[in-house]
């Protein structure tokens, strides 16, 4: 499989990141040459391989169904571009 | 007596519990250097006046006698890791300015046990490269340069690049780094000192920023076998706040610590003799099997077939699963935002194109891909089918072996700007680590000798899970025959 420069703006657009079409037309052929690289795996035999989800084998946890933090307002807006009146804020949304 | 700056953890432990020298004097010597090592660029931020107050607790400890596993020892934690109130930004230009109110498990556990904190650690940006140039700081450059009389600046390797170099140039007696797919063991074989990844889920993950979360594991480095021990018994432990955090006791590493490897076997792996490796390479790996029978372990070949699939499978699961954990970098609840946009859509992108670098766009946009509709099963699923195989490889494996030896990667450092342009090049830099980060498999470096430019080499061990102990045996058992001593010598 092989992208063009559309199949990678939409890529950029999936990825929320706005690119040139300069940028775009340089990623094109990195984005083919990795994957082209990658594609290689097609090849082994995975014929009744469960793909693996955990890499140590575990349960996972359930814990208490309680709340275990919160009220730590200004702490969570601490570090945010723009907080207003106790609220994240950020560009007008609805017309 | 040495400087303090060229001691080990456990020589400064024990050198400042028996009254030799005040914990002040240690972190004034380190802070001292830290200034004197700026033109490696190795720290994001310096924090002097953290590893003092640090030190001062701990001298008032030693004299009631309520002294800490890590008093008195002054360290370095990579930008990675959140620290309270200090700046944490993963490398990144996306994080910039941003404060943790709290702190990781991992370096809370550090601080708890004692230890200063003498500034955070420079590395490539989200931990996405291997030689440290992806940073949004720059490039760390490595204390060690060529013999051949040039100056060319080396990389201290990736992506805890600036944790290697501070502990090579004494600005550190040890540091924190975190591999995902070699960053310990790479830039610590590149600069001749240890470096250990445990089995994944001994160290928490919490606050330290997400790249790929099913192969991100925290370590330490310093500058020997019995040191990171020392570190790792602190950093590890169950931590609720992790979903994958083992539930398991920490075993006293450092106390278990032995070079006689009778009855152990130590698995060759065929599959890691690969085309291009340079000769000095397989002969440094040739002389560290002779080493490990002379400690007593029988060398046995064994094979691990999917080997040459690693890379390939790691570069689809670590971007799909960083794609998504930077997903939460949107300009709205913390670090940069790129104002000068009509919508909210947009400042997402203006936000994110301008805060992340080209690696991390190019890893973003892959991993995007590889998990976009249509293509998931193509790449994704195939990867962690490929991914099964690779584990299971290790686990037929260690019925045969007790632990296996490997090159720690497939040169030596490298100049800088010399692999940029050509990602697949960089990648290929981690083949021999991978493997293990895959699999979730302790796994450490250990400096073997140098090469004929003068520049470290490093061996590498790969243990069973959760069998650290036998990593850090066999690592101590070449540390002692190899006799590594040679440090940089002092250009900066």
């Amino acid at each position: 499989m092989s992208v063009d420069a559309e199949q990678v703006r939409h890529v950029a657009k999936l990825a929320r990141i706005a690119m040139s079409d300069a940028e775009v037309e340089a990623l094109v052929p990195e984005f083919n040459n990795i994957l082209g690289w990658v594609e290689q795996l097609a090849a082994v035999d995975t014929e009744g391989v469960e793909p693996l989800t955990a890499v140590i084998d575990q349960k996972l946890r359930l814990r208490d169904d309680v709340v275990t933090d919160g009220n730590v307002r200004e702490k969570v807006l601490a570090n945010a571009p723009d907080a207003q009146h106790g609220f994240f804020a950020v560009p007008k949304v609805i017309e | 007596m040495t400087e303090l700056t060229s001691s080990t953890i456990a020589e400064l432990r024990d050198g400042f519990r028996a009254g030799e020298f005040s914990a002040r004097e240690i972190a004034e010597d380190f802070n001292a250097a830290i200034v004197a090592g700026r033109a490696l660029n190795a720290w994001t931020v310096e924090t002097p006046e953290l590893a003092l107050a640090a030190a001062d607790v701990a001298d008032a400890a030693r004299g009631d006698d309520t002294l800490k596993p890590l008093s008195g020892i002054p360290l370095g934690i990579k930008d990675l890791f959140a620290t309270e109130g200090v700046d944490s930004t993963a490398g990144s230009n996306i994080l910039k300015g941003f404060k943790p109110p709290y702190e990781s498990t991992v370096s809370s556990k550090l601080k708890d046990a004692g230890a200063g904190m003498l500034g955070k650690l420079n590395m490539d940006e989200f931990a996405m490269g291997s030689s440290n140039e992806t940073s949004a700081y720059g490039p760390v450059i490595s204390p060690w340069q060529r013999s051949d009389g040039g100056n060319a600046a080396l990389t201290p390797g990736g992506s805890s690049g600036g944790s290697a170099a501070a502990v090579a140039a004494g600005m550190a007696p040890g540091v924190t780094g975190t591999d995902t797919g070699g960053s310990i063991r790479q830039p610590a074989a590149f600069v001749g000192i240890c470096g250990i990844k445990p089995t994944y889920g001994r160290c928490s993950r919490w606050g330290i920023v997400a790249f790929a979360s099913s192969l991100d594991q925290a370590g330490p480095m310093a500058k020997t076998v019995r040191d990171c021990a020392i570190m790792l018994e602190v950093m590890s432990g169950f931590d609720p706040r992790d979903a994958t955090s083992l539930n398991v006791p920490v075993p006293k590493w450092e106390a278990g610590l032995s070079s006689d490897l009778k009855g152990k076997r130590v698995g060759i792996p065929t599959e890691y003799r690969i085309d291009g490796v340079p000769a000095e390479i397989d002969a440094m790996w040739e002389q560290g099997v002779e080493w490990l029978r002379d400690a007593g372990a029988e060398p046995v070949k064994i094979s691990l077939p999917h080997t040459r699939h690693a890379l390939p499978t790691y570069y689809i699961i670590a971007p799909a699963e960083a794609s998504s954990n930077l997903a939460r970098y949107d300009g709205v609840r913390y670090g940069l935002r790129e104002m000068g946009v009509k919508s909210l859509d947009d400042m997402y992108a203006a936000t994110r194109a301008a805060g992340f670098g080209a690696e991390v766009k190019r890893r973003i946009m892959i991993g995007t891909y590889v998990l976009s509709a249509g293509f998931y099963d193509a790449y994704f699923t195939k990867a962690q089918k490929v991914r099964s195989l690779i584990k299971r490889d290790f686990t037929e494996a260690f019925e045969l072996c007790d632990c296996i030896l490997t090159p720690t990667a497939p040169s030596a450092a490298f100049g800088i700007g010399e692999k940029m342009s050509d990602p697949l090049a960089m990648y290929l830099n981690d083949v021999f680590a991978v493997p293990a980060s895959l699999a979730g498999l302790p796994a450490m470096s250990v400096p073997g000798g140098l090469d004929g430019q003068g520049l470290p080499l490093g061996l590498h061990l790969i243990g069973r899970e959760m069998d650290e102990q036998g990593v850090l045996n066999a690592a101590l058992a070449i540390e002692e025959r190899a006799g590594f001593t040679a440090r940089a010598e002092r250009w900066w």
